[in-house]
């Protein structure tokens, strides 16, 4: 049994437009191993999420493709599954959390179907009250105060915090081995985030299911990550063990967007920023994508992509600098 | 959810009443049904006796409160040309009519929600557009038209389907898709819409997540939400149907209250005329509570408000 | 994007925005492929405009001088036919092409007259009560919501018993179909043109309500205007043969398409071209006015189109 669960190898997702084709996933690689939460960190438009779609399977419509690569879970290659087998594999093996609670549950159904629809699917001839009790006890484990109650209610009637757990809940009530959480987040108050976050860790240490946590948080990282790959333009520029990230960020942007998370210990100094833009993902640089905002660019940068390199245990970065250092 | 239903029935008495008070005042500030309905050699003394049967004598205010209070003792005045109180006249032909409205209903439904689904499915490619064109056309023709080229298809050319009058089921055929065409054109329309933004939505994607299959993820969870703007339309289509048939009921010679409608225009039958659009008002309103009723069952953000 | 601090919570939702933004960059870019511009229905409505401007030039032959000899003539081209009648005759031998062209006239009269009474009232209305809001909006709305329920079309065959047939009565009654649609689109344009800076600002100059409307919302939802009255001009065209087919419209023996097919009905076994011809012509009309219409809404407001 190998060490790892998922194991994603130079995957392309592109966008295919009339004005063009965007390369918003275009060669990323990283391995997620069991039991562990690894951390997907970039700003907002770098591909993260679509990186996450890709390895579900649920592309969104309008142009999106998966050109080429592999997704590995435990072994088997999602991409060449049909249809009807990514059906079987999403849910139970492989799950996700969306960003969005207040729009990831279906407004015109009770929680209790929605959570009931799930649990059906692995406990094929149980019988509702069952399968009710199985609910219960699923919004039970994701926290929720009085699920008897809960269950018979419509997602209007719940705080964001709240459908957040549902959300929860129904994705991990299959048993996934992986969960991909999308900045869960994100749409929530500063207060709920962290309930949420310590709700996540303990899950999964009680299922032991690996997570790819997505986030464009670095302070989140820091909270809930074991490892983390910090994405730009479509790439992985860097992935490596938390601790050596943020003690000894070796790709310049890593670098930057440390430098961006506020200090908890209120030092007062001013926050750093990137300047710039991140390029055009229809007209990518030939060289490192990084190169136009970074402080130590050079000729080399803008010549050629400098392709991953080992910097130490477990950490990688794709940059020149690293590469002669 | 009783409040909400009292709330609706209150607006439809208030609204009822601003219907009753714009017919009776509108029959009698834009002119005078009484030169229209007499022959042009009447003498003074015919136009005082129809003045005064039709309750259009004395003045104005004091007219309204005779109109109010007879019309609140169900009381509507008589028709002119059936010498028989106008609210009978009506509830005699509303059966016919009532009989034709859930089939035309039922035939926009069957086609027009499952083509707006395939539709949206199949957006841009070759099914949509054959559906967009169905949509187009179904607007585009007149229904007084598209029944007459029916009865010269199917019943002149052909000798299929009988071209009029009530009887057995094969007289229903033509009348109904006459009464339904523009109906299928709505409802695909709305559907397709509705769908095409409820199949982007987050929950749709999530459904996908927990591994369900396409028909449930389709057909459940995005067409339950899709139903929602579709159903808002009920009422509007509804009403739409009951002026249809006035149209319909025309060209087919069904006895219904389409048909009576049409009558106490080419008659100038001003007194059932009068009746027939308050008592249509009040069924357009029956109709439109039972929609929202429908319409807040189906939509537990407004039950539960 | 500076990434600094921690980016506020909803930076990034929802999801769909993020997609448009990523795909479609610029502001006027939109998902749907630029539709081509409808020569087809162009054509056809420049046909129909002409037919109706110079009727008494283009007509072969009277559209109401009755001719018995010659009644219930089929078209040019079917058996019997006669040259002199491309598209056959009535029953009182009227030839048909004659009648269509001059019907042309009271469709796109009644069409005219029509969109501007009843759009224009509705506008007026739209932005008063956008603008003004309060109670005034609240029982205008009413209002509007009322007209929604009430089929406008029974209105208009009272009018017809109670004023008389004529073009009057048929511009009021279709007038009354069409102010309230018109009246609740451009109140939500309204709504959302309130908050914007300019209005602030002509307010802080101290302009009055009236000319704060006139002036610098009207323009603004001229757009919107145009595009509701090109989607209406079907809705009246129909409106019109509707009435005039059940004897509410424009009186004979004036031609009128609605009127020329409710004529043709009863023969509909032995002469199907006298109804069959003039709601061929509403349907085309209608039709290319609908592509058309759907063509401007795409290219001057595409918010508009679950209209």
């Amino acid at each position: 049994m190998s060490d790892a669960i998922l194991e994603v190898r130079d995957l392309h997702t592109h966008f295919f437009l009339r004005r063009g084709v965007v390369k918003a996933v275009d060669g990323v690689s990283f391995t997620l191993k069991r039991g562990e939460v690894l951390g997907l960190v970039g700003e907002s438009g770098c591909g993260k999420s679509l990186t996450a779609l890709s390895v579900m399977r649920l592309l969104p419509k309008g142009g999106a493709r998966t050109l080429k690569g592999e997704v590995l879970l435990d072994g088997e290659d999602l991409l060449e599954r049909t249809p009807a087998e990514m059906r079987e594999i999403r849910g139970r093996r492989l799950s996700m959390v969306l960003q969005d609670p207040q729009t990831s549950l279906n407004p015109v159904f009770t929680v209790g179907d929605q959570l009931r629809e799930a649990i059906e699917r692995r406990r094929q001839g149980a019988s509702l009250s069952e399968i009710m009790k199985e609910a219960v006890a699923a919004l039970r484990r994701v926290e929720i105060a009085a699920p008897e109650q809960r269950i018979g209610q419509y997602p209007h009637q719940m705080s964001g915090g709240m459908k957040q757990r549902v959300v929860g809940a129904i994705a991990i009530s299959g048993e996934p081995q992986v969960l991909i959480a999308d900045e869960p987040t994100t749409a929530l108050d500063v207060t709920i985030q962290l309930q949420y976050l310590k709700l996540l860790k303990r899950l999964q240490a009680e299922n032991g299911m690996a997570i790819l946590f997505i986030t464009h948080d670095f302070g989140v990282v820091g909270r809930m990550c074991d490892r983390v790959a910090v994405m730009y333009a479509g790439r992985i520029v860097e992935c490596g063990p938390v601790k050596r990230i943020f003690e000894a960020p070796a790709h310049p942007y890593t670098r930057a967007l440390i430098a961006s998370v506020p200090k908890m210990a209120g030092s007062a100094g001013r926050l750093a920023t990137i300047e710039g833009q991140p390029p055009s993902l229809m007209d990518l640089p030939m060289g490192c994508r990084f190169a136009a905002r970074c402080p130590e660019v050079e000729q080399r940068c803008l010549d050629a992509y400098p392709g991953t390199v080992r910097v130490g245990d477990e950490h990688t970065a794709d940059c020149w600098k690293v590469a002669a250092g | 959810m009783k409040r909400y239903i009292a709330r609706r029935l209150l607006q439809g008495v208030v609204l009822l009443f601003m219907v009753a008070t714009i017919v009776f005042f509108l029959g009698r500030l834009t002119g005078n049904p009484v030169d229209l309905m007499l022959p042009e050699d009447a003498t003074a003394e015919d136009r005082a006796n129809l003045t005064q049967t039709l309750g259009l004598d004395g003045p104005l205010g004091e007219q309204f409160l005779i109109f109010a209070g007879k019309a609140l003792h169900g009381d509507l005045g008589n028709s002119i040309r059936m010498k028989q109180p106008a609210v009978d006249a009506f509830f005699d032909r509303l059966p016919n009519t009532l009989v034709l409205i859930p089939w035309a209903l039922l035939l926009g439904m069957v086609l027009g929600i499952p083509l707006g689904v395939v539709a949206a499915l199949n957006r841009g490619g070759l099914l949509d557009r054959a559906a967009g064109t169905i949509a187009v056309l179904g607007v585009a023709m007149p229904s007084f038209w598209l029944g007459i080229l029916l009865i010269f298809v199917f019943s002149v050319e052909l000798g299929w389907l009988p071209s009029s009058r009530m009887g057995g089921p094969a007289h229903y055929v033509l009348p109904v898709i006459t009464l339904g065409t523009f109906l299928v054109a709505g409802f695909m329309r709305i559907t397709r819409s509705a769908m095409l933004e409820v199949m982007e939505s987050e929950f749709v994607k999530l459904a996908r997540i927990k591994g369900l299959s396409e028909t449930a993820v389709i057909w459940k969870h995005c067409l339950r939400n899709a139903l929602i703007p579709v159903l808002t339309l009920w009422g509007v289509f509804v009403s739409n149907l009951i002026t249809g048939a006035i149209v319909t009921e025309t060209v087919f010679a069904w006895p219904g209250i389409g048909r009576l409608t049409y009558e106490a225009v080419i008659y100038r039958d001003f007194p059932l005329l009068q009746a027939v659009i308050i008592l249509k008002s009040i069924l357009i309103l029956v109709i439109n509570l039972g929609v929202d009723i429908l319409y807040a069952y189906v939509d537990p953000r407004i039950r539960l408000a | 994007m500076a990434i600094a601090d921690r980016p506020s919570p909803t930076a990034e939702q929802p999801r769909r925005a993020l997609w448009r933004a990523l795909l479609w960059p610029s502001r006027e870019a939109s998902p749907r492929r630029t539709a081509r511009v409808p020569w087809v229905p162009i054509a056809i409505i420049a046909t129909i405009v002409v037919m109706a401007l110079f009727a008494p030039l283009l007509a072969p032959q009277s559209p109401i001088d009755q001719t018995l000899r010659d009644k219930l003539l089929p078209p040019a081209w079917m058996a019997g036919g006669s040259d002199k009648y491309l598209l056959g005759t009535d029953a009182f031998g009227r030839d048909i092409l004659s009648r269509l062209i001059y019907g042309a006239r009271v469709s796109l009269l009644v069409a005219v007259l029509a969109l501007t009474a009843g759009g224009g009232v509705g506008l007026m209305i739209g932005i008063t009560a956008g603008y003004v809001g309060g109670a005034v909006d609240n029982v205008l709305m009413r209002l509007v919501d009322a007209a929604f329920t009430f089929p406008a079309i029974l209105f208009a065959l009272l009018l017809a018993v109670t004023m008389g047939q004529g073009l009057g009565t048929l511009v009021i009654a279709i007038s009354l179909l069409l102010w309230a649609s018109f009246a609740r689109v451009i109140r939500g344009e309204v709504l959302a043109l309130r908050q914007r800076d300019f209005v602030a600002l002509a307010k802080v100059r101290g302009c009055s309500t009236l000319r704060i409307m006139l002036t610098h919302i009207l323009p603004n939802v001229l757009n919107t205007f145009m595009v509701l009255v090109t989607l209406n001009i079907g809705v009246v065209i129909i409106a019109e043969a509707s009435l005039s087919f059940l004897g509410a419209g424009i009186p004979p023996p004036t031609p009128t398409w609605g009127l020329m097919v409710s004529e043709g009905r009863g023969r509909i076994a032995d002469a199907w071209w006298v109804a069959l011809i003039p709601g061929i012509a509403i349907t085309l009309l209608v039709l290319s006015v609908n592509l058309f219409g759907d063509w401007l809404r795409d290219r001057l407001d595409p918010r508009l189109r679950q209209l």
